[in-house]
Protein backbone atom coordinates (compact mmCIF):
# COMPACT_ATOMS: atom_id res chain seq x y z
CA UNK A 1 0.00 0.00 0.00
CA UNK A 2 2.22 2.69 -1.81
CA UNK A 3 0.82 6.04 -2.81
CA UNK A 4 0.60 5.73 -7.21
CA UNK A 5 3.65 8.19 -8.56
CA UNK A 6 2.57 11.98 -8.95
CA UNK A 7 3.79 14.89 -9.90
CA UNK A 8 4.14 17.38 -6.68
CA UNK A 9 3.71 21.54 -6.33
CA UNK A 10 4.33 23.10 -3.12
CA UNK A 11 3.39 26.86 -3.78
CA UNK A 12 3.75 29.26 -1.37
CA UNK A 13 0.46 31.94 -1.70
CA UNK A 14 -2.99 31.27 -3.19
CA UNK A 15 -1.82 33.05 -6.38
CA UNK A 16 0.58 30.62 -6.98
CA UNK A 17 -1.86 28.12 -6.17
CA UNK A 18 -4.73 28.87 -8.09
CA UNK A 19 -3.17 28.22 -11.88
CA UNK A 20 -2.35 24.66 -10.95
CA UNK A 21 -5.99 23.73 -10.02
CA UNK A 22 -7.90 21.69 -12.08
CA UNK A 23 -9.21 18.45 -13.07
CA UNK A 24 -6.02 16.03 -13.28
CA UNK A 25 -4.80 17.92 -9.89
CA UNK A 26 -5.61 17.54 -6.06
CA UNK A 27 -5.38 19.70 -2.70
CA UNK A 28 -3.49 17.85 0.12
CA UNK A 29 -4.15 20.57 3.17
CA UNK A 30 -3.51 18.38 6.41
CA UNK A 31 -3.58 14.90 4.22
CA UNK A 32 -5.47 13.00 7.17
CA UNK A 33 -7.89 11.73 4.41
CA UNK A 34 -6.63 12.44 1.43
CA UNK A 35 -3.32 10.33 2.60
CA UNK A 36 -5.02 7.28 3.42
CA UNK A 37 -6.95 7.31 -0.05
CA UNK A 38 -3.69 7.54 -2.00
CA UNK A 39 -2.28 5.17 -0.15
CA UNK A 40 -5.02 2.73 -0.62
CA UNK A 41 -4.79 3.85 -4.63
CA UNK A 42 -8.53 4.91 -4.03
CA UNK A 43 -7.24 8.48 -5.35
CA UNK A 44 -4.49 8.33 -8.22
CA UNK A 45 -4.51 12.24 -9.18
CA UNK A 46 -1.44 13.21 -11.74
CA UNK A 47 -0.53 16.46 -9.57
CA UNK A 48 -0.64 16.92 -5.83
CA UNK A 49 -0.78 20.88 -5.17
CA UNK A 50 0.65 20.84 -1.15
CA UNK A 51 -0.97 24.02 0.22
CA UNK A 52 0.92 23.59 3.21
CA UNK A 53 3.18 26.19 2.64
CA UNK A 54 0.59 28.88 2.28
CA UNK A 55 0.88 30.53 5.71
CA UNK A 56 -1.58 33.25 4.42
CA UNK A 57 -4.51 30.75 4.73
CA UNK A 58 -3.35 29.89 8.09
CA UNK A 59 -5.44 32.60 10.71
CA UNK A 60 -8.80 32.39 13.62
CA UNK A 61 -9.93 36.13 13.81
CA UNK A 62 -13.45 38.03 14.83
CA UNK A 63 -13.98 40.71 12.95
CA UNK A 64 -16.92 42.68 13.29
CA UNK A 65 -18.23 39.83 15.67
CA UNK A 66 -18.16 37.48 12.26
CA UNK A 67 -15.65 34.49 13.02
CA UNK A 68 -13.37 33.77 10.00
CA UNK A 69 -11.25 31.12 10.13
CA UNK A 70 -8.21 30.22 7.06
CA UNK A 71 -8.77 27.02 5.29
CA UNK A 72 -5.11 26.26 6.48
CA UNK A 73 -6.43 25.96 9.94
CA UNK A 74 -5.22 23.26 11.54
CA UNK A 75 -7.66 21.51 13.67
CA UNK A 76 -5.57 21.47 17.16
CA UNK A 77 -5.23 25.30 16.51
CA UNK A 78 -9.20 25.51 16.09
CA UNK A 79 -9.71 22.98 19.48
CA UNK A 80 -7.16 25.34 21.60
CA UNK A 81 -8.93 28.59 20.63
CA UNK A 82 -10.19 30.51 23.41
CA UNK A 83 -11.68 32.91 21.05
CA UNK A 84 -13.75 29.87 19.90
CA UNK A 85 -14.28 28.41 22.98
CA UNK A 86 -16.11 31.27 24.52
CA UNK A 87 -18.56 32.74 21.22
CA UNK A 88 -18.46 29.72 19.02
CA UNK A 89 -18.48 26.64 21.76
CA UNK A 90 -20.62 24.22 19.07
CA UNK A 91 -17.41 24.59 17.01
CA UNK A 92 -15.13 23.95 20.17
CA UNK A 93 -17.60 20.63 20.68
CA UNK A 94 -17.50 19.07 17.52
CA UNK A 95 -13.35 19.65 17.00
CA UNK A 96 -13.43 17.23 20.03
CA UNK A 97 -15.04 14.77 17.93
CA UNK A 98 -12.99 14.69 14.98
CA UNK A 99 -10.47 11.81 14.78
CA UNK A 100 -7.59 11.28 17.41
CA UNK A 101 -5.41 13.92 18.65
CA UNK A 102 -2.71 12.46 16.53
CA UNK A 103 -5.03 13.59 13.59
CA UNK A 104 -5.93 16.72 14.47
CA UNK A 105 -2.55 17.87 14.98
CA UNK A 106 -2.19 17.71 11.07
CA UNK A 107 -5.80 17.63 9.62
CA UNK A 108 -7.11 21.40 8.81
CA UNK A 109 -10.63 23.06 9.00
CA UNK A 110 -10.97 23.77 4.94
CA UNK A 111 -9.92 20.10 4.52
CA UNK A 112 -12.49 18.83 6.38
CA UNK A 113 -15.01 21.16 4.39
CA UNK A 114 -13.96 20.84 1.45
CA UNK A 115 -13.24 16.97 1.21
CA UNK A 116 -17.52 16.29 2.48
CA UNK A 117 -17.19 13.26 4.32
CA UNK A 118 -20.41 12.39 5.18
CA UNK A 119 -19.56 11.24 8.73
CA UNK A 120 -17.45 14.49 9.18
CA UNK A 121 -18.49 16.55 12.49
CA UNK A 122 -17.17 20.30 11.32
CA UNK A 123 -19.59 20.08 7.88
CA UNK A 124 -22.66 19.31 10.44
CA UNK A 125 -21.58 22.04 13.43
CA UNK A 126 -20.84 24.82 10.27
CA UNK A 127 -24.20 24.32 8.85
CA UNK A 128 -26.03 24.76 11.61
CA UNK A 129 -23.87 28.05 12.57
CA UNK A 130 -25.07 28.76 8.98
CA UNK A 131 -21.41 29.57 8.05
CA UNK A 132 -20.60 30.70 4.51
CA UNK A 133 -17.20 28.89 2.62
CA UNK A 134 -15.56 31.30 0.48
CA UNK A 135 -14.12 29.58 -2.64
CA UNK A 136 -11.34 31.28 -4.62
CA UNK A 137 -10.40 31.00 -8.85
CA UNK A 138 -8.49 32.73 -11.05
CA UNK A 139 -11.63 34.94 -11.78
CA UNK A 140 -12.21 35.68 -8.46
CA UNK A 141 -13.91 34.79 -5.13
CA UNK A 142 -17.45 33.57 -4.67
CA UNK A 143 -19.05 32.55 -1.16
CA UNK A 144 -21.55 29.49 -1.18
CA UNK A 145 -23.49 29.33 1.86
CA UNK A 146 -22.80 25.89 4.14
CA UNK A 147 -26.41 24.81 3.28
CA UNK A 148 -26.09 24.67 -0.28
CA UNK A 149 -22.05 23.58 -0.04
CA UNK A 150 -22.80 20.00 0.02
CA UNK A 151 -23.64 17.98 -2.66
CA UNK A 152 -23.54 13.99 -1.79
CA UNK A 153 -20.32 11.85 -0.59
CA UNK A 154 -17.23 13.63 -0.70
CA UNK A 155 -19.05 15.85 -3.18
CA UNK A 156 -19.79 19.57 -2.92
CA UNK A 157 -20.16 22.43 -5.30
CA UNK A 158 -16.48 23.57 -5.47
CA UNK A 159 -15.11 23.29 -9.22
CA UNK A 160 -12.09 21.70 -10.08
CA UNK A 161 -10.36 25.06 -10.58
CA UNK A 162 -11.76 26.66 -7.16
CA UNK A 163 -9.69 26.68 -3.93
CA UNK A 164 -11.54 26.79 -0.71
CA UNK A 165 -9.78 29.67 1.12
CA UNK A 166 -12.10 30.38 3.92
CA UNK A 167 -14.68 29.84 6.52
CA UNK A 168 -17.03 32.38 7.88
CA UNK A 169 -19.22 31.77 10.58
CA UNK A 170 -21.68 34.83 11.40
CA UNK A 171 -22.22 36.31 14.55
CA UNK A 172 -23.32 34.37 17.76
CA UNK A 173 -27.48 34.50 18.10
CA UNK A 174 -27.90 36.49 21.61
CA UNK A 175 -28.98 33.50 24.52
CA UNK A 176 -28.22 31.11 22.03
CA UNK A 177 -26.82 27.67 23.74
CA UNK A 178 -25.28 24.46 21.45
CA UNK A 179 -24.98 20.97 21.83
CA UNK A 180 -23.23 18.45 20.17
CA UNK A 181 -23.73 14.58 19.97
CA UNK A 182 -22.57 12.00 17.83
CA UNK A 183 -22.12 7.99 18.28
CA UNK A 184 -19.68 6.01 17.20
CA UNK A 185 -18.33 2.51 17.58
CA UNK A 186 -15.49 3.64 19.31
CA UNK A 187 -14.14 6.53 20.59
CA UNK A 188 -12.46 8.97 17.28
CA UNK A 189 -13.78 6.59 14.77
CA UNK A 190 -15.66 7.21 12.16
CA UNK A 191 -19.57 8.60 13.90
CA UNK A 192 -22.26 6.53 12.63
CA UNK A 193 -24.94 9.33 13.61
CA UNK A 194 -24.53 12.73 15.17
CA UNK A 195 -26.46 15.84 15.41
CA UNK A 196 -25.60 19.65 15.75
CA UNK A 197 -28.41 21.76 18.07
CA UNK A 198 -28.52 25.59 18.49
CA UNK A 199 -31.51 27.01 20.60
CA UNK A 200 -32.53 30.41 21.36
CA UNK A 201 -35.82 29.66 23.04
CA UNK A 202 -38.60 31.07 21.15
CA UNK A 203 -35.94 32.82 19.29
CA UNK A 204 -34.16 30.64 16.67
CA UNK A 205 -33.56 26.76 16.53
CA UNK A 206 -30.71 24.71 14.24
CA UNK A 207 -30.99 21.55 14.29
CA UNK A 208 -28.49 19.22 11.72
CA UNK A 209 -27.98 15.74 11.30
CA UNK A 210 -24.94 13.44 10.61
CA UNK A 211 -25.68 10.12 9.20
CA UNK A 212 -29.23 10.59 7.88
CA UNK A 213 -28.02 11.30 4.50
CA UNK A 214 -25.07 11.77 1.96
CA UNK A 215 -24.05 14.84 3.54
CA UNK A 216 -25.32 17.33 6.54
CA UNK A 217 -29.74 16.90 6.89
CA UNK A 218 -30.88 20.48 8.33
CA UNK A 219 -34.24 19.01 10.46
CA UNK A 220 -36.49 22.03 9.37
CA UNK A 221 -39.62 19.84 10.98
CA UNK A 222 -38.01 19.70 14.29
CA UNK A 223 -36.70 24.03 13.70
CA UNK A 224 -39.95 24.66 13.36
CA UNK A 225 -41.64 23.04 16.20
CA UNK A 226 -38.80 23.98 18.73
CA UNK A 227 -39.57 27.63 17.85
CA UNK A 228 -43.15 27.28 18.48
CA UNK A 229 -42.00 25.97 21.91
CA UNK A 230 -42.12 22.30 20.92
CA UNK A 231 -40.09 19.60 23.84
CA UNK A 232 -36.81 18.53 22.69
CA UNK A 233 -38.04 14.56 22.39
CA UNK A 234 -41.05 15.51 20.31
CA UNK A 235 -38.31 17.74 18.39
CA UNK A 236 -36.07 15.20 18.12
CA UNK A 237 -38.92 12.86 16.97
CA UNK A 238 -39.44 14.58 14.15
CA UNK A 239 -36.11 15.36 13.31
CA UNK A 240 -35.24 11.69 11.86
CA UNK A 241 -38.80 11.44 10.67
CA UNK A 242 -37.48 10.64 6.91
CA UNK A 243 -34.60 8.17 8.10
CA UNK A 244 -35.48 4.91 6.30
CA UNK A 245 -32.91 2.45 8.10
CA UNK A 246 -34.71 2.05 11.71
CA UNK A 247 -30.96 1.81 13.66
CA UNK A 248 -30.40 5.11 12.34
CA UNK A 249 -33.51 6.58 12.60
CA UNK A 250 -33.21 5.56 16.33
CA UNK A 251 -29.71 7.15 16.94
CA UNK A 252 -29.86 10.09 14.59
CA UNK A 253 -33.49 10.79 16.84
CA UNK A 254 -31.94 9.72 20.26
CA UNK A 255 -28.30 12.28 19.48
CA UNK A 256 -30.81 15.11 18.49
CA UNK A 257 -32.67 15.12 21.73
CA UNK A 258 -29.13 15.15 23.69
CA UNK A 259 -27.86 17.75 21.58
CA UNK A 260 -31.03 19.79 21.91
CA UNK A 261 -30.88 19.34 25.94
CA UNK A 262 -27.46 20.51 25.62
CA UNK A 263 -28.21 23.55 23.88
CA UNK A 264 -31.39 24.56 26.06
CA UNK A 265 -29.18 23.66 29.12
CA UNK B 1 14.31 15.02 -5.35
CA UNK B 2 16.83 15.54 -2.28
CA UNK B 3 15.68 16.53 1.05
CA UNK B 4 17.21 17.09 4.38
CA UNK B 5 14.63 16.41 7.72
CA UNK B 6 16.05 16.57 10.99
CA UNK B 7 15.40 13.57 13.50
CA UNK B 8 16.32 13.47 16.96
CA UNK B 9 18.49 16.86 16.60
CA UNK B 10 21.00 15.36 13.45
CA UNK B 11 20.15 16.16 10.09
CA UNK B 12 19.74 13.39 7.42
CA UNK B 13 20.03 13.79 3.93
CA UNK B 14 17.99 11.43 1.32
CA UNK B 15 16.64 11.00 -2.95
CA UNK B 16 13.05 10.19 -2.21
CA UNK B 17 9.99 10.52 -4.74
CA UNK B 18 7.27 13.26 -4.01
CA UNK B 19 4.83 10.05 -3.03
CA UNK B 20 7.52 8.86 -0.18
CA UNK B 21 5.67 8.63 2.48
CA UNK B 22 7.65 10.36 5.71
CA UNK B 23 6.71 6.60 7.87
CA UNK B 24 9.50 5.10 4.95
CA UNK B 25 12.02 8.34 5.07
CA UNK B 26 12.54 7.51 8.62
CA UNK B 27 12.68 3.95 8.05
CA UNK B 28 14.66 3.34 4.96
CA UNK B 29 16.68 6.75 4.35
CA UNK B 30 17.64 7.21 8.01
CA UNK B 31 17.88 4.03 9.23
CA UNK B 32 15.38 4.50 12.38
CA UNK B 33 13.42 1.68 12.88
CA UNK B 34 12.00 2.38 15.95
CA UNK B 35 8.76 3.66 14.46
CA UNK B 36 7.05 1.24 13.47
CA UNK B 37 4.40 1.02 9.96
CA UNK B 38 1.24 -0.69 10.76
CA UNK B 39 -2.21 -0.05 8.74
CA UNK B 40 -1.17 3.21 6.73
CA UNK B 41 -3.82 4.64 6.49
CA UNK B 42 -4.23 6.64 9.64
CA UNK B 43 -5.88 4.14 12.03
CA UNK B 44 -3.26 2.11 14.38
CA UNK B 45 -0.76 4.59 15.46
CA UNK B 46 2.17 2.84 15.03
CA UNK B 47 3.79 5.41 13.31
CA UNK B 48 3.61 8.10 15.53
CA UNK B 49 6.22 10.61 15.57
CA UNK B 50 6.42 14.09 16.68
CA UNK B 51 6.35 17.29 14.76
CA UNK B 52 7.70 20.46 15.81
CA UNK B 53 6.73 18.81 19.57
CA UNK B 54 3.34 17.52 18.44
CA UNK B 55 2.08 13.64 17.39
CA UNK B 56 1.45 12.97 13.67
CA UNK B 57 1.09 9.85 12.02
CA UNK B 58 4.09 9.63 9.71
CA UNK B 59 1.82 7.38 7.41
CA UNK B 60 0.07 10.21 6.27
CA UNK B 61 2.31 12.56 5.69
CA UNK B 62 4.86 13.24 2.20
CA UNK B 63 8.35 13.00 3.63
CA UNK B 64 8.88 16.07 1.19
CA UNK B 65 6.40 17.63 3.68
CA UNK B 66 9.02 17.68 6.43
CA UNK B 67 11.59 19.60 4.94
CA UNK B 68 13.22 22.09 7.44
CA UNK B 69 10.74 21.09 10.01
CA UNK B 70 12.31 18.86 13.30
CA UNK B 71 10.87 15.58 14.25
CA UNK B 72 11.22 12.73 17.07
CA UNK B 73 11.05 9.38 16.84
CA UNK B 74 11.44 7.14 19.70
CA UNK B 75 14.70 6.77 19.62
CA UNK B 76 14.95 10.49 20.86
CA UNK B 77 12.96 9.87 23.76
CA UNK B 78 15.87 8.06 25.83
CA UNK B 79 18.18 10.81 27.46
CA UNK B 80 21.51 10.53 29.05
CA UNK B 81 19.92 9.29 31.92
CA UNK B 82 18.73 6.33 30.58
CA UNK B 83 15.56 5.80 29.24
CA UNK B 84 12.61 8.29 29.69
CA UNK B 85 9.98 8.09 32.42
CA UNK B 86 7.37 6.58 30.35
CA UNK B 87 9.93 3.97 28.52
CA UNK B 88 10.25 2.56 32.37
CA UNK B 89 6.97 2.65 33.27
CA UNK B 90 5.70 0.60 30.07
CA UNK B 91 8.58 -1.47 30.88
CA UNK B 92 7.53 -1.63 34.75
CA UNK B 93 3.80 -1.75 34.62
CA UNK B 94 4.13 -4.96 31.77
CA UNK B 95 2.71 -2.25 28.89
CA UNK B 96 3.61 -4.24 25.95
CA UNK B 97 3.88 -8.04 24.92
CA UNK B 98 4.93 -7.80 21.17
CA UNK B 99 6.00 -4.32 20.68
CA UNK B 100 5.09 -3.50 18.10
CA UNK B 101 2.93 -0.43 18.85
CA UNK B 102 4.75 0.51 22.25
CA UNK B 103 7.03 3.42 19.72
CA UNK B 104 3.39 4.87 18.56
CA UNK B 105 2.11 5.00 22.45
CA UNK B 106 5.27 6.47 23.57
CA UNK B 107 5.36 9.38 21.41
CA UNK B 108 1.36 10.06 21.23
CA UNK B 109 1.79 9.84 25.29
CA UNK B 110 4.54 12.34 25.88
CA UNK B 111 3.30 14.49 23.66
CA UNK B 112 0.20 14.49 25.52
CA UNK B 113 1.33 14.28 28.98
CA UNK B 114 3.52 17.30 27.98
CA UNK B 115 0.47 19.38 27.38
CA UNK B 116 -1.79 17.65 30.00
CA UNK B 117 0.24 17.03 32.84
CA UNK B 118 -2.68 16.48 34.81
CA UNK B 119 -5.10 14.74 32.77
CA UNK B 120 -7.80 13.09 34.16
CA UNK B 121 -8.60 9.19 33.90
CA UNK B 122 -10.84 10.20 30.96
CA UNK B 123 -8.90 12.38 29.27
CA UNK B 124 -6.44 10.08 29.48
CA UNK B 125 -7.85 6.86 27.95
CA UNK B 126 -9.34 8.96 25.58
CA UNK B 127 -6.22 9.93 24.80
CA UNK B 128 -5.36 6.42 24.34
CA UNK B 129 -7.44 5.62 22.31
CA UNK B 130 -5.92 7.01 18.56
CA UNK B 131 -3.28 4.02 19.50
CA UNK B 132 -4.05 0.31 18.66
CA UNK B 133 -2.56 -2.53 20.89
CA UNK B 134 -3.28 -6.09 20.00
CA UNK B 135 -1.69 -7.71 22.76
CA UNK B 136 -2.12 -6.02 26.17
CA UNK B 137 -5.71 -5.14 26.60
CA UNK B 138 -4.73 -1.52 27.89
CA UNK B 139 -4.86 -2.03 30.79
CA UNK B 140 -0.94 -2.51 31.90
CA UNK B 141 -0.91 0.96 28.77
CA UNK B 142 -2.91 3.01 31.41
CA UNK B 143 -1.22 2.10 34.23
CA UNK B 144 2.31 2.54 32.88
CA UNK B 145 1.18 6.15 31.14
CA UNK B 146 -0.54 7.47 35.04
CA UNK B 147 2.82 6.20 36.93
CA UNK B 148 4.92 8.24 34.42
CA UNK B 149 2.33 11.30 34.55
CA UNK B 150 2.88 11.04 38.13
CA UNK B 151 6.94 10.89 37.95
CA UNK B 152 6.75 13.73 35.45
CA UNK B 153 4.76 15.92 37.82
CA UNK B 154 7.23 15.14 40.56
CA UNK B 155 4.08 13.57 42.67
Amino acid sequence: MKPPPFEYEAPSSVEEALPLLGLDSTVLAGGQSLVPLLNLRLAQPELIVDINGIAELDYIRAEDGTLRIGAMTRQVTLERSELVKERWPLLSKAIGLVGHAQIRSRGTVGGSVAHADPAAELPVALTALGARFHLRSPGGTRPVDAADFFLGPLYTVREPDELLVEVEVPEPIDGAGSGFAEHARTHGDFATAGAAAIMAPGVHAAVVLLGAGPMPVRAEAAERALTGGAEPREAAALSAQDVEDEHRRALCTELARRAIEEAMA
Amino acid sequence: MRISVEINGREYEGEVEPRTLLSDFIRHTAGLTGTKVGCEQGVCGACTVQLDGEAVRSCLMLAVQARGRALRTVEGLAGEGGMHPLQRAFHEAHALQCGFCTPGFLMSMEAFLREHPHASDEDLREALAGNLCRCTGYLGIVEAVEQAARELRGD
